[in-house]
Protein backbone atom coordinates (compact mmCIF):
# COMPACT_ATOMS: atom_id res chain seq x y z
CA UNK A 1 0.00 0.00 0.00
CA UNK A 2 1.39 3.22 -1.10
CA UNK A 3 1.98 6.04 1.91
CA UNK A 4 0.56 9.17 0.77
CA UNK A 5 2.74 12.28 2.09
CA UNK A 6 1.88 15.71 1.15
CA UNK A 7 4.41 16.84 3.72
CA UNK A 8 7.16 17.51 1.21
CA UNK A 9 5.51 18.39 -0.92
CA UNK A 10 3.46 21.29 0.91
CA UNK A 11 6.77 22.35 2.04
CA UNK A 12 7.56 23.38 -1.93
CA UNK A 13 3.47 24.87 -1.90
CA UNK A 14 5.23 28.28 -2.27
CA UNK A 15 6.66 26.83 -5.70
CA UNK A 16 3.29 25.35 -6.97
CA UNK A 17 1.42 29.11 -5.99
CA UNK A 18 3.85 31.31 -7.80
CA UNK A 19 3.03 28.60 -10.77
CA UNK A 20 -0.77 28.98 -10.39
CA UNK A 21 -0.68 32.98 -10.51
CA UNK A 22 1.79 32.73 -13.69
CA UNK A 23 -0.92 30.18 -14.70
CA UNK A 24 -3.52 32.84 -14.23
CA UNK A 25 -1.94 35.71 -15.82
CA UNK A 26 -0.74 33.80 -18.70
CA UNK A 27 -4.67 33.23 -19.36
CA UNK A 28 -5.74 36.54 -18.76
CA UNK A 29 -3.00 38.19 -20.94
CA UNK A 30 -3.89 35.90 -24.13
CA UNK A 31 -7.57 35.52 -23.47
CA UNK A 32 -7.42 39.43 -24.02
CA UNK A 33 -5.37 39.15 -26.83
CA UNK A 34 -7.46 36.34 -28.18
CA UNK A 35 -10.74 38.29 -27.77
CA UNK A 36 -9.51 41.71 -29.62
CA UNK A 37 -7.86 38.53 -32.51
CA UNK A 38 -11.31 36.75 -32.63
CA UNK A 39 -13.26 39.92 -32.79
CA UNK A 40 -11.73 41.19 -35.84
CA UNK A 41 -11.17 38.04 -37.58
CA UNK A 42 -15.17 37.29 -36.97
CA UNK A 43 -15.79 40.83 -38.55
CA UNK A 44 -13.18 40.40 -41.33
CA UNK A 45 -15.20 36.80 -41.96
CA UNK A 46 -18.70 38.95 -42.22
CA UNK A 47 -16.64 42.14 -44.39
CA UNK A 48 -17.79 42.50 -47.93
CA UNK A 49 -14.36 42.28 -49.06
CA UNK A 50 -13.38 38.86 -50.29
CA UNK A 51 -9.48 39.38 -49.63
CA UNK A 52 -10.44 40.03 -46.16
CA UNK A 53 -12.84 37.29 -45.67
CA UNK A 54 -9.57 34.67 -47.32
CA UNK A 55 -7.24 35.87 -44.90
CA UNK A 56 -9.08 35.90 -41.85
CA UNK A 57 -10.30 32.50 -42.94
CA UNK A 58 -6.96 31.42 -43.82
CA UNK A 59 -5.51 32.52 -40.47
CA UNK A 60 -8.41 30.32 -38.77
CA UNK A 61 -8.02 27.14 -40.39
CA UNK A 62 -3.97 27.46 -40.03
CA UNK A 63 -4.39 28.04 -35.94
CA UNK A 64 -7.57 25.45 -35.55
CA UNK A 65 -6.08 22.59 -37.17
CA UNK A 66 -2.63 22.30 -36.08
CA UNK A 67 -1.90 21.30 -32.55
CA UNK A 68 -1.13 24.02 -30.02
CA UNK A 69 1.97 22.09 -28.74
CA UNK A 70 3.48 22.38 -31.95
CA UNK A 71 3.00 25.93 -33.03
CA UNK A 72 4.30 26.45 -29.44
CA UNK A 73 7.69 24.80 -30.25
CA UNK A 74 7.57 26.17 -33.69
CA UNK A 75 7.90 29.78 -32.85
CA UNK A 76 10.25 29.42 -30.11
CA UNK A 77 12.90 26.61 -31.87
CA UNK A 78 11.50 27.57 -36.02
CA UNK A 79 10.31 30.71 -36.49
CA UNK A 80 13.84 32.40 -34.96
CA UNK A 81 15.82 30.29 -37.48
CA UNK A 82 13.92 32.28 -40.31
CA UNK A 83 13.70 35.47 -38.65
CA UNK A 84 17.49 34.90 -37.11
CA UNK A 85 16.39 36.80 -33.93
CA UNK A 86 15.91 35.22 -30.51
CA UNK A 87 12.53 35.39 -29.80
CA UNK A 88 11.96 35.21 -25.73
CA UNK A 89 10.12 32.32 -24.55
CA UNK A 90 7.10 34.05 -22.88
CA UNK A 91 6.69 35.80 -26.25
CA UNK A 92 6.76 33.06 -28.10
CA UNK A 93 4.16 31.55 -26.08
CA UNK A 94 2.02 33.99 -25.09
CA UNK A 95 1.37 35.15 -28.93
CA UNK A 96 0.55 31.37 -30.34
CA UNK A 97 -2.02 31.32 -26.86
CA UNK A 98 -3.45 34.57 -28.25
CA UNK A 99 -3.67 33.48 -31.78
CA UNK A 100 -5.16 30.11 -31.02
CA UNK A 101 -7.92 31.01 -28.68
CA UNK A 102 -8.42 33.80 -31.31
CA UNK A 103 -9.10 31.67 -33.85
CA UNK A 104 -11.88 29.12 -31.73
CA UNK A 105 -13.43 32.71 -30.81
CA UNK A 106 -13.69 34.30 -34.02
CA UNK A 107 -15.98 31.46 -34.98
CA UNK A 108 -17.90 31.75 -31.89
CA UNK A 109 -18.28 35.42 -32.30
CA UNK A 110 -18.96 35.08 -36.15
CA UNK A 111 -21.70 32.20 -35.18
CA UNK A 112 -23.22 34.56 -32.39
CA UNK A 113 -23.74 37.54 -34.85
CA UNK A 114 -25.09 35.65 -37.28
CA UNK A 115 -27.46 33.84 -35.41
CA UNK A 116 -29.55 37.48 -35.06
CA UNK A 117 -31.95 37.44 -37.40
CA UNK A 118 -31.76 39.44 -40.24
CA UNK A 119 -34.99 41.91 -39.66
CA UNK A 120 -32.93 43.17 -36.70
CA UNK A 121 -30.35 45.20 -38.41
CA UNK A 122 -32.57 45.63 -41.04
CA UNK A 123 -34.85 47.52 -37.97
CA UNK A 124 -32.65 49.48 -36.92
CA UNK A 125 -31.51 50.53 -40.48
CA UNK A 126 -35.05 51.61 -40.72
CA UNK A 127 -34.70 54.19 -38.25
CA UNK A 128 -31.52 55.47 -39.98
CA UNK A 129 -28.83 54.02 -37.43
CA UNK A 130 -25.65 53.27 -39.24
CA UNK A 131 -24.09 49.82 -39.49
CA UNK A 132 -21.94 50.53 -36.65
CA UNK A 133 -24.93 51.69 -34.77
CA UNK A 134 -27.18 49.04 -35.26
CA UNK A 135 -24.31 46.60 -34.18
CA UNK A 136 -23.52 48.21 -31.16
CA UNK A 137 -27.08 48.58 -29.77
CA UNK A 138 -29.00 46.09 -31.68
CA UNK A 139 -27.07 43.30 -32.40
CA UNK A 140 -23.98 42.83 -29.92
CA UNK A 141 -26.47 42.73 -27.36
CA UNK A 142 -28.38 40.02 -28.45
CA UNK A 143 -25.33 38.34 -29.75
CA UNK A 144 -22.87 38.29 -26.76
CA UNK A 145 -25.88 36.80 -24.51
CA UNK A 146 -25.61 33.89 -27.16
CA UNK A 147 -21.73 33.75 -27.37
CA UNK A 148 -21.40 33.33 -23.53
CA UNK A 149 -21.63 29.77 -22.99
CA UNK A 150 -19.51 28.87 -26.09
CA UNK A 151 -16.74 31.85 -24.72
CA UNK A 152 -16.81 30.53 -21.39
CA UNK A 153 -16.42 26.65 -22.85
CA UNK A 154 -13.09 27.60 -24.42
CA UNK A 155 -11.72 29.69 -21.97
CA UNK A 156 -12.00 26.80 -19.75
CA UNK A 157 -9.72 24.88 -22.32
CA UNK A 158 -7.54 27.54 -22.66
CA UNK A 159 -6.80 27.86 -18.84
CA UNK A 160 -5.62 24.35 -19.49
CA UNK A 161 -3.71 24.81 -22.69
CA UNK A 162 -1.87 26.94 -20.93
CA UNK A 163 0.17 23.68 -19.45
CA UNK A 164 1.53 23.29 -22.65
CA UNK A 165 3.97 26.55 -22.02
CA UNK A 166 5.96 24.20 -19.44
CA UNK A 167 7.49 22.87 -22.83
CA UNK A 168 9.25 26.08 -23.68
CA UNK A 169 10.25 26.22 -19.73
CA UNK A 170 7.95 28.95 -18.57
CA UNK A 171 7.14 28.82 -14.87
CA UNK A 172 3.14 28.27 -14.54
CA UNK A 173 1.28 25.82 -12.86
CA UNK A 174 2.83 22.47 -14.54
CA UNK A 175 6.38 23.20 -15.27
CA UNK A 176 6.07 24.19 -11.12
CA UNK A 177 5.07 20.53 -10.73
CA UNK A 178 7.84 19.06 -13.02
CA UNK A 179 10.01 20.92 -10.48
CA UNK A 180 8.64 20.77 -7.35
CA UNK A 181 8.58 16.56 -8.33
CA UNK A 182 12.10 16.79 -8.99
CA UNK A 183 12.88 18.08 -6.17
CA UNK A 184 10.90 15.80 -3.65
CA UNK A 185 10.52 12.74 -5.49
CA UNK A 186 7.14 12.71 -5.14
CA UNK A 187 4.92 12.46 -8.30
CA UNK A 188 1.61 11.10 -7.01
CA UNK A 189 1.52 13.87 -4.70
CA UNK A 190 2.66 17.05 -6.75
CA UNK A 191 0.69 15.90 -10.19
CA UNK A 192 -2.77 15.25 -7.96
CA UNK A 193 -2.27 18.63 -5.93
CA UNK A 194 -1.90 20.38 -9.27
CA UNK A 195 -4.86 18.36 -10.73
CA UNK A 196 -6.42 20.24 -7.84
CA UNK A 197 -5.18 23.57 -8.30
CA UNK A 198 -6.75 23.61 -11.74
CA UNK A 199 -9.96 22.02 -10.76
CA UNK A 200 -10.09 24.85 -8.02
CA UNK A 201 -9.44 27.38 -10.65
CA UNK A 202 -11.76 25.98 -13.24
CA UNK A 203 -14.70 24.31 -11.39
CA UNK A 204 -16.64 27.61 -10.39
CA UNK A 205 -15.88 28.90 -14.51
CA UNK A 206 -18.23 26.04 -15.85
CA UNK A 207 -20.65 26.14 -12.87
CA UNK A 208 -21.10 29.65 -13.68
CA UNK A 209 -21.60 28.45 -17.59
CA UNK A 210 -24.11 26.12 -16.51
CA UNK A 211 -26.54 28.69 -14.08
CA UNK A 212 -26.32 31.33 -17.57
CA UNK A 213 -26.98 28.85 -20.05
CA UNK A 214 -30.36 27.83 -17.50
CA UNK A 215 -31.32 31.28 -17.13
CA UNK A 216 -30.65 32.25 -20.78
CA UNK A 217 -32.74 29.33 -21.57
CA UNK A 218 -35.35 30.61 -18.89
CA UNK A 219 -35.99 34.21 -20.46
CA UNK A 220 -36.02 32.76 -24.26
CA UNK B 1 -52.15 67.63 -53.66
CA UNK B 2 -50.56 70.06 -56.56
CA UNK B 3 -47.50 70.64 -54.60
CA UNK B 4 -44.31 68.99 -55.57
CA UNK B 5 -43.65 65.39 -54.85
CA UNK B 6 -42.09 64.17 -51.74
CA UNK B 7 -40.05 61.04 -52.95
CA UNK B 8 -40.21 60.64 -56.80
CA UNK B 9 -38.64 57.68 -59.01
CA UNK B 10 -37.94 57.45 -62.21
CA UNK B 11 -37.40 54.23 -63.90
CA UNK B 12 -36.43 52.10 -61.45
CA UNK B 13 -34.67 48.99 -61.91
CA UNK B 14 -33.74 46.63 -59.67
CA UNK B 15 -32.16 42.81 -60.98
CA UNK B 16 -30.65 40.08 -58.69
CA UNK B 17 -27.42 38.78 -61.15
CA UNK B 18 -29.85 37.39 -63.94
CA UNK B 19 -32.75 37.74 -62.57
CA UNK B 20 -34.69 40.81 -63.11
CA UNK B 21 -36.90 41.52 -60.57
CA UNK B 22 -38.12 45.13 -61.53
CA UNK B 23 -37.89 46.58 -65.00
CA UNK B 24 -38.90 50.03 -64.73
CA UNK B 25 -41.27 51.83 -62.29
CA UNK B 26 -41.87 55.62 -62.34
CA UNK B 27 -44.16 57.02 -59.56
CA UNK B 28 -44.69 59.91 -57.60
CA UNK B 29 -45.32 60.03 -54.12
CA UNK B 30 -47.29 63.20 -53.31
CA UNK B 31 -47.47 64.91 -49.77
CA UNK B 32 -50.25 63.14 -47.91
CA UNK B 33 -51.29 60.55 -49.95
CA UNK B 34 -51.95 57.15 -49.91
CA UNK B 35 -50.81 54.42 -51.91
CA UNK B 36 -51.46 51.22 -51.82
CA UNK B 37 -49.87 48.64 -53.92
CA UNK B 38 -51.31 45.50 -54.68
CA UNK B 39 -49.96 42.54 -56.70
CA UNK B 40 -49.27 38.63 -57.31
CA UNK B 41 -46.51 37.00 -54.63
CA UNK B 42 -43.09 37.13 -57.02
CA UNK B 43 -44.54 40.55 -58.33
CA UNK B 44 -41.65 42.62 -57.18
CA UNK B 45 -43.96 44.76 -54.87
CA UNK B 46 -41.46 44.19 -51.32
CA UNK B 47 -38.22 45.23 -53.43
CA UNK B 48 -40.28 47.46 -54.71
CA UNK B 49 -41.49 48.87 -51.79
CA UNK B 50 -37.96 48.60 -49.53
CA UNK B 51 -36.23 50.43 -52.73
CA UNK B 52 -37.73 53.38 -51.08
CA UNK B 53 -35.89 53.58 -48.15
CA UNK B 54 -32.44 52.22 -49.65
CA UNK B 55 -33.33 49.02 -47.81
CA UNK B 56 -32.69 47.74 -51.31
CA UNK B 57 -30.39 49.54 -53.63
CA UNK B 58 -31.63 50.24 -57.11
CA UNK B 59 -29.59 48.78 -60.33
CA UNK B 60 -30.42 51.58 -62.48
CA UNK B 61 -32.95 55.27 -62.15
CA UNK B 62 -33.20 57.64 -60.44
CA UNK B 63 -34.60 58.23 -56.93
CA UNK B 64 -35.23 62.09 -55.24
CA UNK B 65 -36.40 62.33 -51.77
CA UNK B 66 -38.58 66.42 -52.04
CA UNK B 67 -36.45 67.11 -54.95
CA UNK B 68 -33.00 65.83 -53.61
CA UNK B 69 -30.74 62.74 -55.58
CA UNK B 70 -31.14 59.95 -52.95
CA UNK B 71 -27.45 58.17 -53.42
CA UNK B 72 -27.24 54.70 -51.83
CA UNK B 73 -24.24 55.59 -49.56
CA UNK B 74 -25.15 55.54 -45.55
CA UNK B 75 -23.38 59.28 -45.81
CA UNK B 76 -24.89 62.24 -47.59
CA UNK B 77 -22.59 63.62 -50.26
CA UNK B 78 -21.99 66.63 -52.42
CA UNK B 79 -25.36 66.97 -54.40
CA UNK B 80 -27.10 63.51 -53.11
CA UNK B 81 -28.67 62.55 -50.02
CA UNK B 82 -27.28 59.69 -48.34
CA UNK B 83 -29.67 56.57 -47.33
CA UNK B 84 -29.55 57.32 -43.44
CA UNK B 85 -31.13 61.05 -43.92
CA UNK B 86 -33.84 59.30 -46.27
CA UNK B 87 -34.16 56.64 -43.45
CA UNK B 88 -34.95 59.25 -40.73
CA UNK B 89 -37.45 60.35 -43.16
CA UNK B 90 -38.89 57.51 -44.52
CA UNK B 91 -39.87 55.16 -41.55
CA UNK B 92 -40.59 51.23 -42.73
CA UNK B 93 -42.62 48.59 -40.81
CA UNK B 94 -42.07 44.86 -41.52
CA UNK B 95 -44.93 41.97 -41.70
CA UNK B 96 -42.36 40.46 -38.75
CA UNK B 97 -42.49 43.65 -36.74
CA UNK B 98 -38.84 42.82 -36.11
CA UNK B 99 -38.96 44.65 -32.02
CA UNK B 100 -35.95 44.62 -30.55
CA UNK B 101 -36.27 41.50 -28.31
CA UNK B 102 -33.50 43.10 -25.57
CA UNK B 103 -35.30 46.06 -24.90
CA UNK B 104 -38.07 46.97 -23.62
CA UNK B 105 -41.59 48.20 -25.41
CA UNK B 106 -40.18 52.19 -24.30
CA UNK B 107 -36.24 51.53 -25.28
CA UNK B 108 -37.98 50.44 -28.48
CA UNK B 109 -39.49 53.50 -29.21
CA UNK B 110 -36.70 55.60 -28.05
CA UNK B 111 -33.94 53.77 -29.45
CA UNK B 112 -33.57 55.59 -32.24
CA UNK B 113 -34.56 58.83 -31.70
CA UNK B 114 -31.80 59.15 -28.54
CA UNK B 115 -29.28 57.21 -31.01
CA UNK B 116 -29.94 58.90 -34.44
CA UNK B 117 -31.24 62.12 -33.77
CA UNK B 118 -29.17 62.56 -29.96
CA UNK B 119 -32.12 63.34 -27.95
CA UNK B 120 -31.90 63.28 -24.50
CA UNK B 121 -34.05 60.11 -22.96
CA UNK B 122 -36.68 62.58 -20.66
CA UNK B 123 -37.78 64.18 -24.03
CA UNK B 124 -37.51 60.78 -25.87
CA UNK B 125 -40.09 59.01 -23.56
CA UNK B 126 -42.25 61.75 -23.55
CA UNK B 127 -42.35 61.13 -27.06
CA UNK B 128 -42.35 57.63 -27.04
CA UNK B 129 -45.13 57.09 -24.72
CA UNK B 130 -47.76 59.99 -26.75
CA UNK B 131 -47.36 57.80 -29.39
CA UNK B 132 -47.77 54.18 -27.03
CA UNK B 133 -50.56 55.65 -25.82
CA UNK B 134 -51.83 56.88 -29.87
CA UNK B 135 -51.28 53.19 -30.53
CA UNK B 136 -53.25 52.12 -27.30
CA UNK B 137 -50.19 50.32 -25.68
CA UNK B 138 -49.05 53.18 -23.06
CA UNK B 139 -49.86 50.09 -20.48
CA UNK B 140 -47.39 48.20 -21.85
CA UNK B 141 -44.59 50.51 -22.00
CA UNK B 142 -42.75 48.38 -19.55
CA UNK B 143 -43.25 44.64 -21.30
CA UNK B 144 -40.71 42.69 -23.27
CA UNK B 145 -41.91 42.02 -26.75
CA UNK B 146 -42.19 38.48 -25.69
CA UNK B 147 -44.79 39.42 -23.45
CA UNK B 148 -47.03 40.92 -26.62
CA UNK B 149 -49.64 39.60 -29.20
CA UNK B 150 -48.74 40.15 -32.88
CA UNK B 151 -50.98 42.62 -33.33
CA UNK B 152 -49.71 44.66 -30.68
CA UNK B 153 -46.27 43.89 -31.31
CA UNK B 154 -46.89 45.60 -34.67
CA UNK B 155 -48.67 48.61 -33.44
CA UNK B 156 -45.11 49.12 -31.19
CA UNK B 157 -43.21 49.07 -34.54
CA UNK B 158 -45.32 51.74 -35.96
CA UNK B 159 -44.80 53.89 -32.78
CA UNK B 160 -41.04 52.95 -33.25
CA UNK B 161 -40.97 54.43 -36.96
CA UNK B 162 -43.45 57.41 -35.67
CA UNK B 163 -40.51 58.22 -33.08
CA UNK B 164 -38.29 59.10 -35.81
CA UNK B 165 -41.37 62.39 -36.85
CA UNK B 166 -40.95 60.72 -40.76
CA UNK B 167 -42.73 62.50 -43.33
CA UNK B 168 -43.33 59.57 -45.08
CA UNK B 169 -44.16 55.71 -43.81
CA UNK B 170 -44.08 52.41 -45.50
CA UNK B 171 -46.03 49.30 -44.34
CA UNK B 172 -44.61 46.05 -45.72
CA UNK B 173 -47.57 43.47 -45.67
CA UNK B 174 -47.94 44.42 -42.26
CA UNK B 175 -50.89 42.47 -41.31
CA UNK B 176 -49.60 39.09 -43.06
CA UNK B 177 -47.78 37.40 -40.46
CA UNK B 178 -51.04 38.19 -38.43
CA UNK B 179 -53.67 35.70 -36.44
CA UNK B 180 -56.96 37.25 -38.74
CA UNK B 181 -58.66 38.33 -35.20
CA UNK B 182 -55.66 40.75 -34.71
CA UNK B 183 -55.51 42.19 -38.15
CA UNK B 184 -58.24 44.71 -37.01
CA UNK B 185 -55.86 46.22 -34.44
CA UNK B 186 -53.74 47.21 -36.50
CA UNK B 187 -55.37 48.35 -39.63
CA UNK B 188 -57.24 50.50 -37.07
CA UNK B 189 -54.17 52.54 -36.44
CA UNK B 190 -53.02 52.20 -40.19
CA UNK B 191 -56.38 54.14 -40.74
CA UNK B 192 -55.74 56.68 -37.97
CA UNK B 193 -52.03 58.07 -39.02
CA UNK B 194 -53.98 58.05 -42.93
CA UNK B 195 -56.18 60.48 -41.67
CA UNK B 196 -54.15 62.35 -39.84
CA UNK B 197 -52.36 63.13 -42.97
CA UNK B 198 -49.63 61.19 -43.15
CA UNK B 199 -47.72 59.98 -46.25
CA UNK B 200 -48.48 56.44 -46.39
CA UNK B 201 -47.17 53.43 -49.12
CA UNK B 202 -48.15 50.39 -48.04
CA UNK B 203 -47.87 46.47 -49.80
CA UNK B 204 -51.12 45.21 -48.86
CA UNK B 205 -53.09 41.78 -49.35
CA UNK B 206 -56.34 43.65 -47.86
CA UNK B 207 -58.17 44.49 -50.67
CA UNK B 208 -61.14 46.29 -48.77
CA UNK B 209 -59.23 48.00 -46.84
CA UNK B 210 -57.19 49.38 -49.94
CA UNK B 211 -60.44 50.68 -51.31
CA UNK B 212 -61.17 52.01 -47.83
CA UNK B 213 -57.89 54.18 -46.96
CA UNK B 214 -55.86 54.22 -50.36
CA UNK B 215 -56.18 57.70 -52.46
CA UNK B 216 -54.37 55.99 -55.17
CA UNK B 217 -54.02 51.76 -55.80
CA UNK B 218 -51.02 50.63 -58.19
CA UNK B 219 -50.99 47.29 -59.15
CA UNK B 220 -47.50 45.68 -59.82
CA UNK B 221 -47.14 42.61 -62.04
CA UNK B 222 -43.72 40.76 -63.18
CA UNK B 223 -42.20 43.96 -62.50
CA UNK B 224 -43.74 47.16 -64.04
CA UNK B 225 -46.98 49.09 -62.68
CA UNK B 226 -49.59 47.04 -64.83
CA UNK B 227 -52.18 49.34 -63.83
CA UNK B 228 -53.05 52.17 -61.50
CA UNK B 229 -55.42 54.38 -60.71
CA UNK B 230 -58.15 55.55 -57.65
CA UNK B 231 -59.13 52.54 -55.84
CA UNK B 232 -63.12 52.62 -57.57
CA UNK B 233 -61.03 52.48 -61.11
CA UNK B 234 -58.88 50.10 -60.59
CA UNK B 235 -61.10 47.78 -58.51
CA UNK B 236 -64.21 48.23 -59.74
CA UNK B 237 -63.59 48.39 -63.75
CA UNK B 238 -59.82 46.75 -63.89
CA UNK B 239 -58.48 47.23 -67.50
CA UNK B 240 -56.12 44.56 -68.11
CA UNK B 241 -56.83 40.64 -68.07
CA UNK B 242 -54.05 40.23 -65.53
CA UNK B 243 -56.05 42.11 -62.99
CA UNK B 244 -59.30 40.78 -63.40
CA UNK B 245 -57.22 37.84 -62.72
CA UNK B 246 -55.84 38.82 -59.39
CA UNK B 247 -58.73 40.22 -58.09
CA UNK B 248 -60.97 37.36 -58.68
CA UNK B 249 -58.82 35.43 -56.67
CA UNK B 250 -59.34 37.46 -53.73
CA UNK B 251 -62.96 37.97 -54.19
CA UNK B 252 -63.00 34.00 -54.69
Amino acid sequence: MYHWDFYTVFQSFDLMWDGLVMTFLYTIASISMGVIVGLATAFARLSKWRLLRIVARSYQEVFRCTPLLVQIMWAYYALPMILGISIPNWAAGLTMLSLYVGSFYAEIFRGGINAIDKGQSEAALSVGMSQAQALRHIIMPQAIKKMLPAFINQSVIQVKNTSLLYAISIAELTYMTYIVNSETYRPLESYTLAAVMYFAMLFPLTQFADYFERRMRRSD
Amino acid sequence: MTSAPILSIQDLTKNYGELEVLKGITLDVMPGEVIAIIGPSGSGKSTFIRCLNMMEVLSSGSFRFRGEHVAPDFKDKPGALGAGTLRRKVGMCFQHFNLFPHLKVLDNVTKGPIVVLNEDRASAEAHAMELLAKVGLADKAQCYPSQLSGGQKQRVAIARSLAMRPDVMLFDEVTSALDPELVGEVLEVLRELAEGGMTMVLVTHEMAFAVEVADRVIFIDQGVIAEQGTPEQVMRAPGSERLQLFLKRFHA
